[in-house]
């Protein structure tokens, strides 16, 4: 993706010199608004709790304190949540990988009578707001028997529309000569799918990716809904829970805080082209 | 092999061709439905269903140990008629909707208008703007309601700083916690809009611009009369996503401020929550679901109609 520039490329006047330098200030102040909360939460897991307020502000610890990355793993059962969340993050991303490019392929390359309805109704659902049907969902996963299970959370996440929507946008952008060569070649349609589409939408893989397995991490209100049971507990949840048992605790919890982001920012740092990308494919033609 | 989506020629009026054809749309439905039914049964069964199911709960009451429910008609929708805390949450939400749009909107447009240049470090900001909302929001919720603590917060304090002697009690204050969930909000979600609205303006031809210039345009007239115009679709899905993310905002108000001081944040979702899982009134809890429900489509598609028709 190339973000060309609007303004038409000027000889540096000093009158333009002056705009370059109001524009980078207005970057700076909205890039420090921006992140300062981080730098503070980063920052106040740094310094012991008592030292967390103070006036004035202390920008930089008095004494680095390093040990509240070591007691959190023992006041808080940070081991059993990161894995927990992994597990999920991991296995949802792989389902509606799967089960959203194969359903976006039958909704851009095969035609059938019905289609475009199925696919409404699909995009239907991006206005209906989870909150509206958590409850006879919540009913209905009950008589499954999958509440209080990591199963529910799957259930919840691994078929959304999104990825079906997402996946065929980029489909679409693939030119229809290449399937129709390889029918010719007498390949079926799922080995069109397998051969061609997967290979060629790699991209889009990616971009999909990333999306699901941040949204599953950070998800709250589902673990909250469907997870009781300690053993079973979230990244998210249990920090929530861990703030309410400590919530003097400043400094511990900005610990956990740090420990619950810093994965996300890893894969964000990562794969960055590929989050802009997937909200940009998103965004184009709606 | 035959071609599966060969278009049908315009000669079909012999029965042999014709029987051809719908072999051919039956093996294309075959086809077709094969590739979507693994995701299509996970989506019919947890979202379709219960989406289908809740129009009738809302019509019962639930009992959570029988597992059944009895029908008592719009008993439920009169109850809610008359329920002073549901029209609050009601309220609540359209404040915040009303706010959360215009300023959400405003703040990715500037942003995205700020960085669609080539300027050194522009990658930079972008990433930076967009990673609150990737953020886990227990995290920030936790981090801003320290920010926000009316005596020690660093936001208070710099208020003082520049000579405000009595500043907002923010998450602590019943008048001041929306406006204090509406800076968490549009903080948090403006450079999602932003990744939108920067996609945008790169479908808005250069040569636009160029010609607004030579024909003596100043900047704000090429703002308004190019880049507003070209960023109208945009600027229609930003306003469609915006209102149902208003509508149904739920996690923030529960972790900031967990609905309060007071109501002052109870908002609908929340108001569902408290009913169906923490009261076990599922039939009173999908009657306020069916209210959300129909707001946030009904609003969807008149938006599409009024759009649709800007667009003829």
């Amino acid at each position: 993706m190339t973000l060309s520039t609007i303004a038409p490329t000027q000889p540096a006047s000093g009158r333009g010199v002056v705009r370059r330098a109001l524009l980078y200030t207005g970057l700076g102040a909205a890039a420090a608004a921006l992140l300062l909360p981080f730098y503070w939460m980063v920052v106040s897991s740094l310094k012991r709790s008592n030292d967390v307020f103070t006036i004035p502000i202390h920008w930089w610890p008095k004494t680095i304190v390093w040990q509240n990355y070591l007691a959190i793993w023992q006041k808080a059962d940070m081991t059993t949540w990161l894995r927990n969340t992994l597990l999920l993050s991991v296995i949802v991303t792989i389902l509606q990988v799967l089960t959203g490019s194969f359903a976006a392929y039958g909704f851009s390359k095969v035609r059938f009578p019905g289609r475009d309805f199925l696919f409404i109704c699909y995009i239907g659902t991006i206005a209906v707001p989870w909150q509206s049907y958590m409850i006879p969902q919540f009913i209905l996963m009950s008589q499954l028997g999958l509440t209080n299970t990591l199963w529910s959370i799957v259930a919840l996440q691994a078929f959304g529309a999104f990825g079906v929507f997402l996946m065929k946008q980029f489909y679409e952008t693939i030119p229809e000569e290449l399937s129709e060569a390889a029918r010719i070649d007498g390949l079926s349609e799922y080995g069109i799918w397998r051969r061609i589409m997967l290979p060629l939408s790699m991209p889009a893989i990616a971009s999909l990716s990333l999306l699901t397995f941040v949204t599953t991490w950070n998800d709250y209100l589902g673990p909250l809904v469907y997870l009781r049971d300690p053993e079973i507990q979230t990244i998210q949840l249990g920090l929530r829970r861990f703030i309410d048992a400590y919530n003097a605790e400043y400094a511990l919890i900005m610990t956990g805080s740090v420990l619950s982001v810093l994965p996300i920012a890893l894969v964000f740092m990562l794969g960055q082209r590929y989050f802009i990308e997937g909200v940009a494919t998103t965004g184009l033609k709606g | 092999m035959a071609t599966l989506v060969e278009t049908p020629s315009p000669v079909s009026s012999e029965p042999v061709t014709r029987r051809r054809r719908s072999r051919l749309v039956w093996r294309n439905t075959v086809a077709g439905w094969s590739f979507i039914l693994p995701n299509f049964i996970g989506f019919a069964v947890l979202t379709m269903v219960p989406v289908a199911v809740l129009f009738y709960i809302a019509f019962t009451k639930w009992n959570v140990f029988r597992h059944n429910a009895t029908w008592i008609g719009t008993d439920n929708f009169v109850q809610l008629w008359n329920d002073s805390i549901f029209w609050t949450a009601f309220w609540n939400t359209v404040y915040y909707t009303a706010f959360h749009i215009p300023l959400t909107l405003v703040a990715a447009l500037g942003l995205a208008l700020l960085l669609n240049r080539r300027l050194r470090g522009v990658a930079f900001f972008r990433t930076a703007a967009f990673f609150p909302y990737i953020t886990s929001i227990v995290a920030l919720t936790y981090v801003w309601n320290l920010l926000f603590s009316p005596e020690y917060g660093p936001i208070n304090e710099f208020l003082r700083f520049i000579g405000i002697d009595n500043p907002p009690g923010w998450t602590t204050s019943a008048s001041w916690s929306m406006p204090a969930v509406l800076i968490v909000g549009t903080w948090r979600e403006m450079g999602y809009y932003m990744l939108l609205y920067l996609a945008g303006l790169q479908t808005i031809p250069t040569q636009l611009y160029e010609a607004a210039t030579v024909d003596g345009a100043s900047a704000w007239q090429r703002f308004w009369h190019v880049t507003v115009p070209g960023l109208r679709h945009t600027t229609f899905l930003v306003t469609v996503l915006l209102t149902i993310g208003s509508f149904k905002v739920f996690d923030l108000t529960l972790l900031l401020t967990q609905g309060g001081p007071g109501q002052s944040t109870l908002v609908l979702s929340h108001y569902i929550y408290q009913k169906g899982f923490e009261q076990t009134n599922f039939g009173y809890a999908s009657a306020v679901s069916v209210v959300l429900f129909v707001i946030c489509f009904g609003i969807t598609i008149v938006q599409y109609r009024i759009n649709r028709r800007g667009n003829a």
